[in-house]
């Protein structure tokens, strides 16, 4: 490793904290993001020379806070107008210093900051956009590339995101229970869209997906760390680390989509599953069952499994029905009916898949997994139908790829019958 | 005389590297330790899970408690220890000074003293 990289990564990992610290001190996210530049110029300068600091983040929240202040100085001499409030209240928090750097405060700071790329007014797209650039420090760049947009597009749209949260208010005070409560829920909410993002891109520019997903991973281990007693923030953890254990063996050499019982099993990392199973192990002590810890439990079950012959899927289908009691949901269902067709066969499964037309028509699992029950049940003509209309709705080139497989598979099975008659 | 050498660095950083750097460190480290198991001096060698899947059992007297994370809330967590037969403890701050120039992470090494050691009979 290069001087420079142990630096960019020391950087990278005091980012939350010392943004979180930064974003208190100043209360305006453009500011907090200014003084974390300077001081890291300024590490850049500094550190090669004299050596990492003991404590990075104090580091970085010392020289950035500085740095700011000056900036806020010279601005007021600049505009001739002295705000005299803002500069008094940043030198009563200077005698305050010492006891905040010490750490005391960076639990709810960096849940402050998590919080403010999760707030339920911004669309899905601005909170992991902003998430990226805010909590993770990635170039507007590499989120563009993650995002298949123009820089332009994408530096608008976090701009677009920062004002709404500005107008929204940054919640300062210092949470009571219920608001660390919501906050957690909103921000575990986030770190799940950020890991879709990547897991559901992965046909996109290499590498830029599994990023996201690793990134997503980072921050769960990240809040885990601050929470350690949630039960559902583990689960959200073991959840993602499960999902990503797996991604080596979710394509097949042309790309397409394997699915999981077709998976090469030997490609799965191990030790991300090891370390998923330690952690619900720990969730399931505290009998406080949630969404992430059964969706978690449901991956466990299939990681468990030797061999897809060995899944459990009576517990599965169960672990699928808790959920649709906690969070219903036409997809859960549907998630449910793969369960029922393994084991009570594809007719069971497709009168539980019927009634979701209505709801699931523009979904493409739903066309899919019913192509594939009919496939399995011999109705050749009507499967097809429903893996066109799949296809018709793939968002990416591994799923059309898989469907695609799918109807080949079809024609061949109808060459051969044909062949058959013929012969006769 | 019997040391653990008890690795101490930051999840943060070590948890930041990617696959290959992760792979390069664990490289170099194992040619670091090849020296000593060729000598016949070192003993188990342990990388930890992550601490957000270690629970802590605390204990005080009429009561017990069971938490979830590490025991020790710093900057810095227990990653991993090797256990080295030392004659003395320059050599095994020899060790660890090798190690830490393998790893690029900084950390602490701590050098602890056994007082009792039973190789147990895991399987590899």
């Amino acid at each position: 490793m290069t001087d420079t990289a142990w630096i960019d990564l020391a950087l990278v990992s005091a980012r939350p904290q010392a943004m979180g610290a930064l974003l208190r001190y100043f209360r305006n996210l453009d500011l907090a993001e200014e003084a974390f530049q300077e001081a890291c110029i300024r590490a850049l300068k500094t550190w090669p020379k004299n050596g990492p600091p003991r404590d990075p983040a104090a580091w970085l929240i010392f020289v950035g806070r500085n740095s700011g202040i000056d900036k806020v100085r010279r601005q007021a001499r600049e505009t001739a107008l002295p705000p005299e409030e803002l500069l008094s209240d940043l030198e009563d928090r200077e005698s305050e210093l010492a006891d905040r750097l010490d750490g005391a405060h960076y639990r709810d700071d960096i849940l402050r900051l998590l919080f403010v790329c999760s707030n339920p007014v911004l669309p899905a797209t601005q909170q992991i956009a902003l998430a990226l650039r805010i909590v993770s420090g990635l170039s507007v760049r590499q989120i563009a590339r993650a995002f298949l947009v123009g820089e332009a597009a994408m530096e608008q749209r976090i701009t677009r995101a920062k004002a709404r949260v500005a107008a929204a208010g940054i919640p300062f005070e210092t949470p009571d229970a219920s608001d660390r409560a919501e906050r957690l829920a909103a921000v575990a909410t986030m770190i799940y869209l950020v890991f879709n993002e990547g897991y559901s891109a992965m046909n996109g520019p290499e590498g830029v997906s599994a990023d996201l997903c690793d990134e997503a991973i980072r921050l769960s281990r990240l809040l885990l760390r601050l929470f350690p007693a949630e039960p559902e923030i583990m689960g959200l953890t073991a959840l993602l680390l499960l999902q990503h254990s797996r991604a080596r063996a979710r394509f097949d050499a042309n790309g397409a989509i394997t699915l999981l019982e077709d998976q090469d099993r030997r490609l799965w990392n191990r030790p991300m599953i090891i370390e998923a199973l330690a952690i619900i192990d720990k969730a399931m002590r505290h009998r406080r069952p949630g969404p992430y810890q059964i969706q978690a439990a449901i991956a466990a079950l299939h990681a468990r499994a030797e061999r897809p012959e060995l899944t459990d899927w009576e517990e599965i289908e169960l672990l699928y029905q808790a959920l649709e009691r906690l969070q219903p949901s036409p997809v859960v269902t549907l998630n449910r009916a793969v369960a029922v067709s393994k084991r009570e066969g594809p007719e069971a499964a497709l009168a539980l898949v019927e009634p979701l037309a209505d709801r699931l028509s523009s979904y493409f699992y739903y066309h899919g997994l019913r192509g594939g029950l009919l496939k399995q049940m011999g109705r050749a003509r009507e499967a097809r139908i429903a893996f066109d209309r799949a296809i018709a709705l793939a968002t990416n080139a591994a799923e059309a790829a898989y469907i695609r497989k799918q109807l080949d598979h079809l024609a061949g099975e109808a060459d051969a019958s044909d062949f058959v008659q013929e012969q006769r | 005389m019997l040391y653990a050498v008890l690795c101490y660095n930051s999840e943060d950083v070590t948890g930041g590297w990617t696959k290959e750097e992760d792979d390069k460190v664990m490289r170099d480290l194992t040619a670091v330790q090849r020296k000593y198991v060729e000598a016949g001096k070192l003993g188990p060698v342990a990388r930890l899970l992550p601490t957000t899947a270690a629970t802590t059992l605390r204990h005080s007297p009429g009561e017990t408690v069971v938490i979830d994370g590490p025991f020790a809330e710093t900057k810095e967590q227990l990653l991993g220890f090797y256990l080295i037969d030392c004659t003395s403890l320059d050599e095994a701050l020899d060790f660890a000074r090798e190690l830490s120039a393998a790893n690029p992470a900084a950390g602490s090494y701590e050098i602890r003293p056994l007082s009792l050691y039973k190789p147990g009979e895991l399987a590899p």
